[in-house]
């Protein structure tokens, strides 16, 4: 009996290390973006806001971010709209050829991405589409589809599919029922959608850096900045960078399992 | 069923057939039509001519990279599947429905925040004279080198997967038939044996799939080896990065990716077909 309580509480250690392990750099570049040292260690230096100061006052930084919301939030609504036409087709309907049809929406992800920004560099050149800030938008879409099309497949799941026949039968069209029925039931879902593929898209660097030529993301600039050498600078705006992406990422987990408890109730 | 043109069902079919057509497919296919291209004078001309191959081909360096990338994603997938599972195992067995859901919701939130923030905080804290190195010191050891070692890369590697395979073992073991479990011990077997030759082979699917994203993770990602193993073994990604970056070198770049996603596709293929070969309850 007591082995087995010395037992769990090792394993309640282990858990609180691996969840040290995976939160520790995001907490401790939060505490260093707030320390004057250039090279921080342990003893802190003092408290400082030296490094926001800096990037508040870099143009640079302040274009970045404004490339990354027109981005994020593009990628966002483009994304979120080719999830739900293939979620709603895999609900509604039977086809031949389905299988190869649902493998091109759900593969992109499964591709590292350095891949995908070498092809997507040379087939946007090719078309003349690189270099531009919507070249981003255009292969962040096909990168984020797939988690829209999951999440808001997730909640037609849990609709009666006799919910739409009702509509027809009481002389709604297909497109009314669609309107007035399906996009209201999958709302929480598609709020849900628009916050983790902007979140996927605001942290996405790779193919970033290859596609977008002068047009710097934040990421992007992040990249540029470790690539030269060690400063705080990035502790800072990587702050910025978490917060924007836990915010989307929570409200999307919120929204997700707040339509749960409902449909439960 | 009417066999005419369904407007209203094409309308929510046909949008995403034809964008990954032009933005998915299209660039794949591309890379490997630019894998036989050729490069004159600094510019990419339209040819078929297999010298990019030849070239890789012939290279040491690019086989070495080769079988250091294979090995170190290994490596680090093998690292991550056994660091997870105590802590799979405590959060599928030990704790409450309740708990294991807030434990998957904040595990869910690294994979969506800045890698490249977080691979950067960790240059900071296993450098020389950084943090991890200090906290040693306190106790009398080190300091140890840490940058520039597999050690770096794979504490890299195991940031980007760790989190993703702790909720896949943990979804995966919370699903285990509890009743098999009880009859095991009823049956006389030690928690051991029973973890050993109950547990694991009705989790094996589960497993294998995540030690298979695991690897597909490691085995692309250029950001760990390069920063946190200072490249030194250059991996495959990062011999993509540079020919393409620096060298202008795209057919050889393609050469490269179209290695990787041939190597990616066999282990995911013998995986899956391990995943789900007879025997397992599942």
């Amino acid at each position: 009996m007591n082995q087995t309580r010395v037992l769990n509480i090792m394993l309640v250690l282990y858990v609180a290390c691996i969840f040290a392990f995976i939160f520790a750099p995001i907490l401790f570049s939060l505490v260093f973006s707030f320390n004057s040292q250039r090279f921080p260690t342990i003893p802190l230096g003092e408290f400082s806001t030296e490094w926001y100061a800096k990037i508040f006052a870099d143009p640079d930084v302040w274009i970045a971010a404004r490339n990354s919301l027109i981005v994020s939030v593009s990628t966002a609504v483009v994304a979120t709209f080719l999830g739900f036409c293939t979620a709603y087709s895999d609900f509604r309907y039977n086809f031949r050829f389905k299988g190869p049809y649902l493998a091109l929406i759900l593969l992109p992800p499964t591709i590292p991405l350095i891949i995908m920004a070498l092809a997507m560099l040379a087939w946007l050149s090719k078309l003349g589409l690189s270099g531009q800030l919507w070249s981003i938008i255009l292969a962040h879409s096909v990168l984020t589809a797939p988690f829209a099309m999951a999440i808001i497949r997730l909640r037609l799941n849990q609709m009666d599919p006799d919910l739409e026949s009702a509509a027809w039968n009481l002389g709604g069209s297909e497109w009314q029922a669609m309107r007035h029925v399906i996009i209201p039931f999958c709302m929480p879902s598609i709020v849900s959608a628009l916050c983790l593929t902007a979140a996927v898209s605001f942290d996405e660097f790779a193919v970033s850096w290859f596609v977008s030529g002068l047009n710097k993301t934040v990421p992007v600039v992040i990249l540029e900045i470790v690539q030269g050498n060690i400063d705080p600078q990035v502790n800072a705006i990587g702050t910025f960078v978490f917060l924007t992406s836990m915010t989307l990422v929570i409200l999307a987990q919120v929204f997700f399992i707040s339509r749960q408890v409902k449909s439960h109730s | 069923m009417k066999r005419r043109f369904d407007i209203y069902a094409m309308t929510w079919r046909l949008p995403i057939i034809f964008w990954q057509f032009l933005f998915f497919v299209g660039p794949l296919l591309f890379m490997v039509a630019i894998s036989f291209f050729v490069v004159k004078n600094y510019r990419m001309t339209e040819a078929f001519e297999f010298v990019n191959w030849q070239k890789m081909f012939s290279k040491g360096y690019f086989w070495d990279s080769y079988w250091y990338t294979i090995f170190i994603a290994a490596l680090s997938s093998t690292v991550a599947m056994i660091l997870a599972f105590p802590a799979s195992f405590a959060l599928a067995f030990r704790a409450s429905d309740n708990l294991r859901r807030w434990a998957i919701f904040l595990l869910i939130i690294p994979f969506f925040t800045s890698y490249l923030v977080r691979t950067f905080s960790w240059y900071v804290i296993l450098a020389e004279s950084g943090v991890l190195n200090a906290m040693l010191g306190y106790i009398g050891l080190g300091p140890f080198k840490m940058l520039n070692t597999h050690f770096g890369t794979v504490v890299g590697y195991l940031t980007l997967t760790l989190p993703l395979v702790v909720i896949l073992q943990t979804v995966t073991m919370a699903n285990v038939d509890k009743t098999l479990i009880e009859a095991a011990r009823n049956l006389g077997c030690k928690p051991l044996a029973t973890i050993w030759r109950v547990i694991l082979p009705l989790s094996k699917t589960g497993f294998i799939v995540a030690a298979l994203f695991c690897f597909i993770l490691s085995f692309g990602d250029f950001v760990a080896p390069f920063y946190l193993g200072g490249s030194q073994e250059p991996t495959l990604p990062i011999l993509i990065l540079d020919t393409t970056k620096s060298g202008q070198q795209w057919p050889r770049a393609a050469v490269v990716a179209i290695m990787m996603m041939v190597t990616l596709f066999t282990i995911a293929f013998a995986a899956i077909a391990l995943a789900y070969r007879k025997g397992g309850a599942k």
